[in-house]
């Protein structure tokens, strides 16, 4: 009668079924299920339905897909509307991410530097990227309102901007100098600049959004990069006698331009789709659709005017451009991982 | 070229309790390879950051070739450093990697070259100019850093661990080379290690350094034949030095395992006996190591492994240090008690 002949292997039987989950065959799919399901769902799927809009007559009204062929995209391409908002697409979108770079760099550096309050800086820099878009546009708003602008209201007791006689004018020491200066109503002698009216002003207006909305994240990220810069490098450069800006010529910017890379196209695939800021600040893409972009373009010719077909045509056009970027973005995190 | 010398150079690192660099005074000669031993965090990286210029000081003074410099920026010092981790530029080729000295230096494009291929040439790596830090191994990268310090024939060679990147078998002939090397260009080196043989097998003198401070400074025979104080005694050689409480002098009585033979061999009457209960036995290859006590004391003899012994584990028989070999430390301060050679 010996105990040992009644011992069960521990690996057999009931046990076994408790480990199922450490399975990498079991597990792996597991884990990957839920982004499966959402990649299908919110992206696949609102794609596929996109592109057969796009080549069919489907209107709010009546959404059964009759094959037009690429009658959407010849009535698009065939609207003067329609190239203005690609040319403003394009424009804000390179013009507003060449400055964010160009100041993301200026303001990482100047953040990576040891100085007092240097957290309340980073904190308030960050700001603009944690507003929700809408309600900064809507700050914006008002700040270049065409009557009421604190900017028109500063360059008015600067002297600016406003008549520089009668008995509107402004008279103060600043504006004494200003007008030294030659510089009296430089922005013209009426009461307001009238930013958002006028179509020059009114992009560049949406162009100085874009730029305030992105370059907190651009710094933070470049700010990210400065500080992978292995401090031992740093030295090195410093040991062999290179001065300041031949560390930054020769050494930060290069070292720091795969991560530039990564910011400037995250800064394009915010900016080539964003919407909100024409249509909140220059009340949807005025004047006269001068500061009309294409996502916003979209949803005016689908939602709002009905044409689904038309709408899904223009926004098909944002397709190219995203997918080269993701296509970067892929080649640039593989670059990484494999350096 | 010109000697290195520290003046109470003192570092307190904002936040951190005590000095990591504690008043330490100490001077090369001018040629010298001079190397800084001391176990991990002891302050070695922090001293030569200081004489590098790449950290100020809290107080004290650095001269090179007899020339206040601790106001200076580390370009303005004239000298160059290796890293332990190399510091190449990833982003460039080695040839740019040797030629950026130069080019800070703004040296014309024909001389560049022409230096860049005389460093290249003494150390070996002429044929890797074209490729990046990444395509090389661990020696080469020692090899392009130490020929970019090389470059600008710099007074003073600063070197930060270099060798604690390689595999044992590629350093043994590392260390060989760089003193080779160091030999034939002359240039005053500060040399930084934890390793006691990279220490012993290349330094013209070396500087223990524990917790801020230096220990000792003499050449490798002078530093393990006659330790200053009981942690230059333990810390260098493997085994380390043996340490017995002597009850009637109050002191501590230090030797080196070699130096603990059976009595029956320790001829004449200078000799200190201990009875030696032994423990365990280990044999090494080259040598054979016998643990046991004296007394108390955890104690190591040490013996070629071809020695004939007598000896069985778990007795205890009489075993002797020759006078000369005894050393006498403070059992308070740990400082020597007894004439030494080497001067602290
Ligand atoms: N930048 C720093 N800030 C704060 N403490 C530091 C810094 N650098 C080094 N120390 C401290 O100074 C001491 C000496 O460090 P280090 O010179 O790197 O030692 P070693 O090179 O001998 O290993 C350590 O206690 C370390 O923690
Ligand atoms: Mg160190």
């Amino acid at each position: 009668m010996s105990t040992s002949a009644q011992v069960v292997p521990v690996a057999a039987g009931v046990d076994r079924r408790r480990y199922w989950l450490d399975r990498e065959g079991v597990l792996g799919p597991l884990l990957l299920l839920p982004t499966v399901v959402y990649i299908i769902a919110l992206v696949g799927f609102p794609l596929v339905l996109a592109v057969l809009y796009s080549v069919s007559d489907a209107t709010v009204g009546d959404q059964s897909l009759d094959f037009v062929g690429l009658r959407n995209f010849r009535a698009a391409i065939g609207d003067g509307t329609f190239r203005v908002a690609l040319r403003n697409t394009v424009a804000f979108t390179l013009v507003s991410q060449l400055i964010v770079m160009l100041l993301a760099n200026l303001l990482a550096l100047v953040l990576s530097a040891d100085f007092h309050g240097k957290r309340l800086v980073r904190f308030l820099v960050m700001l603009p990227w944690t507003t929700p878009v809408a309600l900064g546009v809507l700050g914006w708003l008002w700040t270049l309102d065409n009557v009421y602008s604190p900017i028109d209201y500063a360059f008015r007791q600067m002297g600016l901007l406003g008549p520089s006689i009668g008995p509107l004018r402004v008279d103060n020491p600043v504006s004494d100098v200003v007008r030294w200066l030659g510089l009296g109503s430089v922005f013209g002698t009426g009461s307001n600049v009238l930013w958002l009216a006028q179509p020059a002003l009114a992009q560049l207006s949406v162009l100085l959004v874009h730029v305030w909305r992105t370059l907190p994240l651009a710094t933070v990220i470049l700010l990210a990069g400065l500080t992978a810069i292995p401090q031992d490098v740093k030295d090195a450069a410093n040991v062999d006698g290179a001065g300041f800006f031949r560390q930054l010529f020769y050494i930060r910017i290069p070292l720091l331009l795969p991560i530039m890379a990564v910011a400037f196209l995250y800064g394009i695939v915010f900016t080539f789709t964003d919407m909100t800021i024409p249509f909140i600040l220059t009340n949807r893409g005025g004047p006269v659709d001068s500061t009309q972009v294409l996502a916003s373009w979209a949803f005016i010719k689908g939602i709002e005017g009905g044409s689904l077909g038309e709408g899904a045509a223009v926004a098909i056009f944002l397709f190219p451009v995203m997918a080269g970027v993701a296509a970067l973005m892929l080649r640039l995190a593989r670059r990484t991982e494999t350096s | 070229m010109a000697a290195i010398e520290a003046r109470g150079i003192t570092k307190r690192f904002d936040g951190g309790g005590g000095a990591a660099v504690d008043g330490i005074d100490l001077a090369s000669t001018d040629g010298e390879f001079l190397v800084l031993l001391g176990p991990s965090g002891c302050g070695k990286t922090t001293l030569l950051r200081m004489i590098g210029g790449l950290e100020p000081p809290t107080a004290g003074d650095i001269l090179i070739g007899g020339r206040v410099v601790t106001d200076l920026p580390p370009r303005a010092r004239h000298i160059a450093m290796v890293f332990q981790s190399y510091a190449l530029y990833p982003h460039m080729t080695v040839f740019n990697n040797i030629a950026f000295p130069l080019q800070a230096a703004k040296l014309p494009k024909e001389t560049q070259k022409q230096k860049v291929g005389w460093a290249s040439g003494i150390l070996g790596i002429d044929h890797l100019l074209d490729r990046k830090p990444r395509q090389l191994s661990g020696g080469q990268r020692q090899r392009v850093a130490l020929a970019r310090a090389l470059v600008r024939e710099p007074n003073v060679f600063l070197l930060d661990e270099p060798l604690s990147n390689l595999d044992a078998q590629r350093r043994a002939s590392a260390r060989d080379e760089l003193q080779q090397f160091q030999r034939r260009v002359g240039t005053t080196t500060l040399y930084v290690t934890h390793d006691q043989v990279e220490a012993m097998g290349m330094g013209d003198r070396i500087a223990v350094m524990d917790q801020g401070r230096i220990r000792q400074v003499g050449t490798p025979l002078e530093i393990y034949d006659d330790p200053a104080d009981t942690f230059v005694a333990t810390f260098l050689g493997s085994p380390p030095m043996n340490l017995i409480p002597d009850g009637a002098s109050g002191l501590l009585f230090g030797f080196r395992p070699e130096h603990f033979v059976p009595a029956s061999d320790a001829t004449g009457d200078d000799a200190v006996r201990f009875p030696f209960h032994v423990h365990r036995t280990e044999y090494l290859g080259a040598e054979r190591l016998l643990y046991g006590a004296v007394g108390e004391t955890r104690t190591i003899a040490r013996f070629p492994a071809n020695a004939d012994l007598p000896i069985h584990v778990g007795a205890t028989s009489e075993f002797a240090v020759r006078r000369r070999d005894l050393k006498r430390f403070d059992r308070e301060t740990g400082l020597r008690r007894d004439q030494i050679r080497g001067i602290g």
